[in-house]
């Protein structure tokens, strides 16, 4: 098989998997293929010691039939164990047949343009990297008592054909750095993380990648200097970039349309309402160039998208897959996302993100007399049906008369989504994204998360100086 | 040419493990490798999802691979993959040593001295193959009308899933040492929804079994349904320091995070609040615990861990001190110790490490009613989140979110929802002042056996 091309199957192939897997019936029928090569090294107490390898190649078939998903995989892509999966799905369906279409001529979307294949850089450079972390870290004080950092590469190639002739296929690139650090003074321990990661080659790290260093050890070390937290309802200012993880979770998971359809979501039935301040704008969008949830189609070949989730404090959209889409009878937002082969394709987030205003963080810091500032979190957790969520907050300050002072220890963030989104009173000019992994329904897939610097003029801090 | 063990997947032309795993092996010290061992799995599972009284969906699966870990000069080098003919085989294990070349030297690493399998009870159940899928798929359906059906306050049910799986398992090394088990589990959970709008609150309902035919699907129903009814009508209550009932569920969840640090990688490297607490007291005399990789109806009982040592019984905490970490291979060689045989792993796609098999907590003598009593006033922890967020490994302090219920003159009073309890594991451990009679398994944290707690004062944080 010719590698780069994208092409793990023939076209005939497909339609013969197809037309068996649709043999007792069903309205639609999905070929996904996919090979996945992965390579990882890490540092911890000063060695390079897990330097792991894999490779996997499978595909999965999907039935649909009425409102049920039929589905199944194997390992390799042999045709007679293809025929036997298309077989075994088939033999639970039962329903109106359709005739599956000829497949169209294979297109392959354009991609992020990878400068450097990271499969290409010889693995000692990436230990090298992982040392000169180590060595950076460690350097920015005595504190510093430990440290770990990663890499992580993986390339994903996917094809995938449906009875509605469709034939697609895309070739992603990722690649992760992250370092930890462990900070002790006496008998008090502090952690501080930080990553740089995107849908990209090996370049994203010629820039100064000792900077990720810098920054875990930073946070730390500032942790070290942290007091016990207040609690109560006040002013929260979350910080930029990071930040935008409350917007994913509070919000964003509440906009998948597996969630809405089931009425889980707290955001079901409201399009149109006012859900935010009419500050907030937000989007979703898996098509912004290099970021870490971004790729040119989605895991069912729907092209991402821009999607506006929410203009001017209404809720505009929700995120679809194809089956919830068909629910609904519209268009798949391009958002049915799934971890590999062995999983079905689910409504999930790719970047999500609120977009910048037009306040500097000085004045929307300036004008609090008393409250916290939230720079990055632990993660946390959120009730899609009720929208209630916790997070804890693994930086964070106390702002004093417009000052940010002392960092805060214990620090959490407990509210309900609806009223976050509505108490937002200013949105800052200083967008950024980062990246994370997302999990749900036991699938982890890599997420952006976006966000300006916000102010919520109310919520309920949690913390242990009561 | 022998075959170990009966074969286990249905798959036709499913390649025999073991000789899988050694022709991985050999290859590798054909490369150059001083010592070597290799993983392989095979794995079938259904998975019904239903709702509304319907399938949502349904998916059959099975798949394999193998992992190879080679050891070259005092440098460890991982590889895995799908691929499981001799030509795959031999480039995995080409692979696994070339990755070795890039890690340090360390004179810890390698295979253990002392594999062999445990004694264990049989770890399948012939009801995973006996049952046909539409009998699986009427148990969720039961599932799902018995929290429907078990109040009118239920308004939804989310999502209700049953799921079962068989696995084989082979580990073969260049010590000479090449065992193989079978195993089968089954699982089905309920989230029922109570109320509507802002008074939603959620359930969860749960059960684990080798098989479909150890799982009761209307009392899977009914506790979803209940533990959502329990919470209608939650507020925020005012904030408080007051003696605290865990929920088997929360305490199971602690447990889960708790094992976590007792790993004695996690200690070596300075991110377990337990460093330098052994023999230490880091909780009251009440409490016990053991990580019990032997346990007939633990999940994670097997006859050896990742790297073929014998799983056993461990008591980590018994008479209040910490008696033990969790050691696999290498932590233990770093320690001068023996592995406990906790060297566990995720699947083929990863290397062996430190990792707890079931945890047990030791029942007691109190009804949970008793412990609610006992509690006098307080309150009762039904539920946390933000659990692996909230808790600091490393200092050991935690602030998670909770919902429950107030006790009030001994009894449960109104639900409470959008409260933070806030304390650090050992000070909670050493207030510890009755554990109940009531234990039972749960799928959190790992498999988990926990009784509910009662916890003599935590700070419950709300309005």
């Amino acid at each position: 098989m010719p590698d780069g091309d994208g092409s793990l199957f023939e076209p005939e192939l497909a339609e013969r998997v197809l037309g068996r897997a649709l043999a007792n019936g069903g309205d639609f029928a999905e070929l996904y293929a996919e090979r996945r090569g992965t390579y990882s090294v890490a540092l911890d107490d000063r060695r390079v010691e897990r330097s792991l390898s894999g490779s996997e190649l499978g595909a999965a078939v999907r039935v649909i039939s009425g409102d049920a998903t039929y589905f199944g995989y194997v390992d390799g892509l042999a045709e007679p164990d293809l025929q036997r999966v298309a077989d075994s799905v088939a033999a639970a369906v039962r329903g109106q047949r359709v005739e599956p279409q000829q497949l169209r001529a294979l297109e392959q979307p354009p991609g992020q343009a990878i400068e450097q294949r990271p499969e290409q850089v010889e693995p000692a450079r990436k230990a090298e990297m992982l040392r000169a972390c180590d060595e950076r870290a460690r350097g920015a004080g005595a504190d510093i008592a430990q440290v770990a950092a990663g890499y992580n590469e993986d390339r994903r190639q996917v094809q995938i054909a449906n009875s509605e002739g469709l034939l697609v296929a895309d070739d992603r690139t990722r690649v992760r750095l992250g370092v930890q650090v462990v900070a002790r003074r006496g008998e008090h321990v502090e952690t501080g993380a930080e990553s740089l990661a995107g849908h990209a080659g090996f370049e994203l790290f010629s820039a100064d990648f000792g900077a990720v260093a810098d920054e875990a050890a930073r946070r730390a070390l500032t942790m070290l200097e942290a007091r016990p937290a207040p609690a109560g309802p006040m002013t929260v200012v979350v910080g930029n970039g990071f930040g935008g993880v409350l917007f994913h979770e509070a919000t964003g998971h509440g906009l998948e349309s597996d969630a809405v359809q089931k009425r889980a979501s707290v955001y079901a039935g409201r399009l149109g309402e006012q859900v935010a301040g009419s500050l907030v704008t937000a989007y979703d969008d898996g098509s912004l160039a290099g970021e870490w949830g971004t790729d040119a189609i989605d895991d069912e070949g729907t092209p991402t998208q821009s999607t506006r989730v929410i203009e001017d404090g209404k809720l505009a959209f929700y995120l679809y897959d194809l089956t919830r889409a068909r629910k609904d009878g519209r268009p798949s937002t391009g958002n049915g996302r799934r971890q590999s082969f062995r999983h079905l394709p689910i409504p999930r987030m790719t970047n999500t993100y609120i977009a910048a205003g037009d306040a500097t963080p000085l004045e929307i810091i300036g004008d609090v007399e008393h409250g916290v500032y939230a720079v990055s979190f632990a993660g946390g957790q959120v009730e899609p049906a009720t929208g209630n969520f916790v997070f804890g907050v693994s930086e964070g300050y106390l702002i004093e008369h417009g000052r940010v002072t002392a960092p805060l220890k214990g620090l959490t963030l407990m509210g309900n989504s609806l009223d976050v989104l509505k108490a937002i009173d200013a949105i800052g000019d200083d967008l950024a994204f980062k990246s994370g992994f997302c999990g749900k329904d036991g699938q982890t897939v890599p997420v952006g998360t976006g966000q300006p610097t916000v102010r919520i003029s109310e919520l309920t801090v949690g913390g242990t100086d009561v | 040419m022998r075959r170990a063990t009966k074969n286990a997947a249905g798959n036709g032309g499913a390649p025999d493990l073991e000789r899988a795993a050694r022709l991985a092996v050999e290859a590798a010290v054909a490369a150059g490798a001083d010592q070597v061992d290799a993983w392989a799995e095979e794995s079938v599972s259904l998975t019904v999802r239903v709702y509304e009284g319907s399938v949502e969906n349904l998916s059959e699966a099975g798949g394999r691979g193998v992992g190879v870990r080679a050891f070259v000069d005092g440098r460890s080098g991982y590889a895995y993959g799908t691929d499981l003919s001799e030509n795959g085989l031999r480039s995995l294990a080409a692979t696994a040593y070339g990755a070795a070349s890039v890690t340090d030297v360390d004179e810890h690493v390698g295979l253990p001295e002392r594999c062999g399998a445990a004694a264990v009870p049989d770890l399948t159940s012939p009801d995973v193959e006996s049952w046909d899928t539409e009998r699986k798929v009427r148990l969720a359906l039961t599932v799902e009308r018995a929290a429907r059906e078990r109040d009118a306050l239920v308004s939804n049910v989310e999502d209700t899933i049953y799921s079962d799986g068989r696995s084989r398992v082979a580990l073969a090394n260049s010590l000479g040492f090449a065992a193989s088990f079978e195993q089968t589990q089954a699982y089905a959970y309920a989230y029922a929804f109570a109320g509507e709008g802002s008074d939603l609150m959620t359930g969860l309902g749960v059960g684990t079994a080798r098989g479909p035919e150890g799982l009761d699907p209307e009392a899977i129903g009914r506790e979803a349904a209940e533990r959502a009814i329990s919470l209608h009508g939650a507020r925020q209550p005012a904030t408080r320091r007051c003696p605290v009932v865990l929920d088997p569920f929360v305490a199971a969840s602690f447990m889960g995070i708790i094992g976590g640090t007792l790993s004695a990688r996690a200690v070596q490297r300075g991110r377990s609040l337990f460093a330098g607490k052994e023999q230490q007291q880091v909780a009251d005399p009440l409490l016990r615990l053991t990580d019990d990789g032997l346990q007939p109806d633990g999940l994670a009982t097997a006859p050896f861990d990742g790297e073929g040592v014998p799983q056993q019984q461990t008591v980590l905490i018994d008479d209040g001190k910490l008696r033990t970490f969790l050691y696999d291979r290498y932590s233990a060689q770093v320690a001068g110790r023996e592995s406990t045989g906790n060297g566990t792993r995720g699947s083929y796609r990863t290397p062996p490490s430190v990792g707890t098999t079931n945890l047990v907590v030791d029942p007691g003598g109190a009804s949970t009613e008793e412990l609610i009593a006992q509690a006098g006033d307080g309150f009762y922890v039904a539920d946390v989140s933000g659990l692996h967020s909230g808790v600091n490994a490393v200092s050991g302090t935690f602030s998670v979110g909770a919902s429950g219920r107030l006790i009030e003159g001994g009894e449960l009073g109104s639900a409470a929802r959008e409260v933070t309890i806030a304390s650090d594991i050992v000070s909670m451990l050493m207030a510890v002042r009755a554990v109940g009679s009531e234990a039972r398994w749960l799928p959190f944290g790992g498999s988990v056996k926990a009784p509910p707690l009662l916890v003599g004062e935590m700070t419950v944080g709300g309005a």
